[in-house]
């Protein structure tokens, strides 16, 4: 059962085609590569699959529903979480504060319940703070718990906007390079950190990236985009013998 | 209950008592600074809910106080007054025979203003930025045109005259403690740290799942029922109104005292609004004809003006974040000062 399925997906911005024909399937617990040199559309397809953009043409499939051009804040609450190229997190509020927002998108408790501390709303603040105190403690940001979240270290700040995601309670992690800045040690500690999460919370796990050693080390499938076109799709032993991945990395 | 609970009580007795001495000692004048400082203290603490919790750059509270200070007082004066008033072009029916007790009709006035804040917060959150300033600005211009021009309903430029001083201290106080009591209450609550969230990064914020545009509009509608209510008690402290009070220098009042306050802190807020209102009252000494060291200086009307303007000048390049930043007060802080203190005392 394919967990996330695009068909025929599309996005051209104007008159620039930035996205063609995408047909992707990304199984269950799958850890899923998506590679390209820069301009090859990759952050648009996360826009896509994440709705900050609508496609212009083809469908969006999770778990077999449709959820093609619904709202960002819908589609996350479906299950699927993301991350962004450049780190997006609440600057001015703590840590703890960051991942209690990924906690709180499913409350059900109304403004002037919360206002007047009604039970309801305490319930809910009492669970999420749990939650998000059992997070940070598992991802190694306990002793950060209430440091302003723009000042932490950049690897720490990485860290955090993937706990943050995970607080969302996703099925479907979407990961956009997140090695991004990072020097090898911390992109060797970011391998195992995405190993363990993939295992601990049963995600699926989609992943851009640049660092072609992280995606061949971590992923069991790839696809490879170049100006917007799927230019091959497999195994990384597969893919990295391809000779259009080839020529599109090296040049020919 | 919590210690803080009892502390918070506590204060809001002292207030009271305060407010009950003030009514019977203080002339009326100073009453009159009191309950001016008061309005000023709900406006500006409803203010800071949208444009510094928020972060959205609100132009428009001047349309949401006129709303309120018209509905209201529309429905406190008596039909014999609307008839003394409304001599050009006489008062639409049914308003013209409606007459309510003063607590409905701010209560009405608050309502009046928050129902156009859920119509307009509809276009008004479909842009951001200096979009949505200039939306709010427009929106503050065209209440204040309609009020200039729907004669039947307002008087147009003569205004409405000779309301009932209704509001007195017990109203002011009590209406600014509510107000700060609920935006406090509703910005150290879980909703209120989705609005900081949204105010840091809106787009990670609805990538955790939040409904920004809810979220929003809520902040918006709550501060335009303050306003609302706060323009119904203006009304009834001035006794006098008309669309030339409520211009868009109300609004960039507003916005000095919440930015010198520190945008975001309520605290910094309620202190910027008591302060500017007094010191807007001690300085009209340097409107007058003065003598110094035998040099004599001319009253120079707006004179004050300048003061203020050079106030804010050393606060933007002194103070970035205004007086407080987003530091608020807390009794747990308090406690932190005052042990601070206390050792710094003993060594």
């Amino acid at each position: 059962m394919m967990l996330l399925e695009t068909r025929n997906l599309g996005h051209s911005f104007g008159g620039l085609l930035a996205l063609e024909n995408l047909h992707l399937q990304v199984p269950e617990g799958a850890l899923y590569g998506l590679i390209g040199p820069n301009g090859a559309g990759k952050t648009t397809i996360f826009n896509l699959l994440s709705g900050f953009l609508k496609p212009t043409q083809g469908d969006i499939l999770f778990h077999g529903a449709k959820i093609t051009g619904l709202p960002p804040e819908q589609i996350t609450l479906l299950g699927i979480a993301r991350t962004f190229q450049n780190i997006r997190l609440f600057g001015e509020l703590t840590v703890l504060d960051n991942v209690l927002v990924g906690c709180q998108g499913r409350g059900r408790a109304s403004w002037w319940q919360a206002a007047l501390r009604f039970p309801v709303y305490l319930r809910e603040e009492r669970e999420y703070l749990a939650r998000s105190r059992a997070l940070l403690e598992e991802v190694g940001l306990a002793g950060a718990a209430d440091d302003i979240a723009g000042q932490l270290p950049y690897g720490h700040q990485r860290r955090l906007e993937i706990t943050r995601a995970l607080a969302t309670r996703p099925k479907l992690l979407l990961l956009d390079e997140p090695a991004a800045g990072l020097n090898p040690q911390e992109t060797q500690d970011l391998m195992d950190f995405l190993r363990t999460i993939h295992r601990e919370y049963h995600l699926t796990i989609l992943v851009i990236e640049h660092n072609l050693r992280l995606v061949m080390g971590l992923c069991q499938h790839l696809t490879v985009l170049d100006h917007g076109l799927t230019i091959a799709a497999g195994p990384p032993a597969e893919v990295r013998r391809h000779p259009r991945v080839i020529r599109a990395y090296l040049g020919k | 209950m919590t210690t803080k609970h009892w502390l918070n009580l506590g204060v809001v007795g002292l207030l009271a008592l305060f407010v009950w001495g003030a009514g019977r000692w203080l002339d009326e004048y100073q009453v009159r600074l009191l309950n001016n400082v008061a309005v000023f203290i709900t406006l500006a603490v409803s203010y800071n809910l949208i444009n510094g919790v928020c972060g959205q750059l609100h132009l428009g509270p001047n349309a949401f106080i006129t709303l309120g200070a018209y509905t209201a007082a529309l429905l406190t004066m008596t039909p014999a007054e609307k008839a003394a008033n409304f001599l050009i072009t006489p008062l639409y029916w049914p308003l013209s025979q409606i007459s309510l007790p003063f607590p409905l009709a701010l209560l009405a006035g608050g309502l009046v203003a928050a129902g156009a804040g859920f119509l307009t917060g509809f276009p008004v959150f479909r842009v951001r930025g200096d979009y949505l300033a200039i939306v709010t600005l427009g929106f503050g211009e065209v209440v204040r045109v309609l009020a200039n021009n729907l004669q039947g309903l307002t008087n147009g430029p003569l205004g409405l005259k000779g309301l009932y001083p209704c509001t007195n201290l017990w109203w002011s106080w009590g209406v600014a403690v509510a107000t700060v009591a609920l935006i406090t209450a509703l910005v150290n609550s879980g909703y209120g740290r989705a609005l900081k969230a949204i105010r840091d990064d809106e787009t990670a914020a609805r990538a955790m799942g939040l409904n920004t545009f809810r979220h929003l509009l809520l902040a918006y509608i709550l501060s335009a029922f303050f306003f609302g209510v706060g323009g119904g008690l203006l009304a009834h402290l001035i006794t006098t109104i008309s669309p030339s009070l409520f211009t868009f220098f109300l609004t960039f009042n507003l916005l000095i005292i919440i930015v010198v306050g520190g945008l975001g802190s309520t605290t910094g807020a309620v202190l910027a609004a008591a302060f500017f209102t007094l010191a807007g009252e001690w300085l009209r000494v340097v409107e007058e004809p003065l003598e110094v060291l035998g040099l004599h200086i001319p009253g120079i009307p707006g004179m004050r003006m300048v003061l203020f303007s050079l106030l804010l000048l050393l606060v933007i390049i002194y103070f970035r974040g205004g007086l407080l930043g987003r530091r608020e007060f807390t009794w747990a802080g308090l406690t932190r000062f005052c042990s601070r203190m206390g050792r710094h005392d003993a060594s």
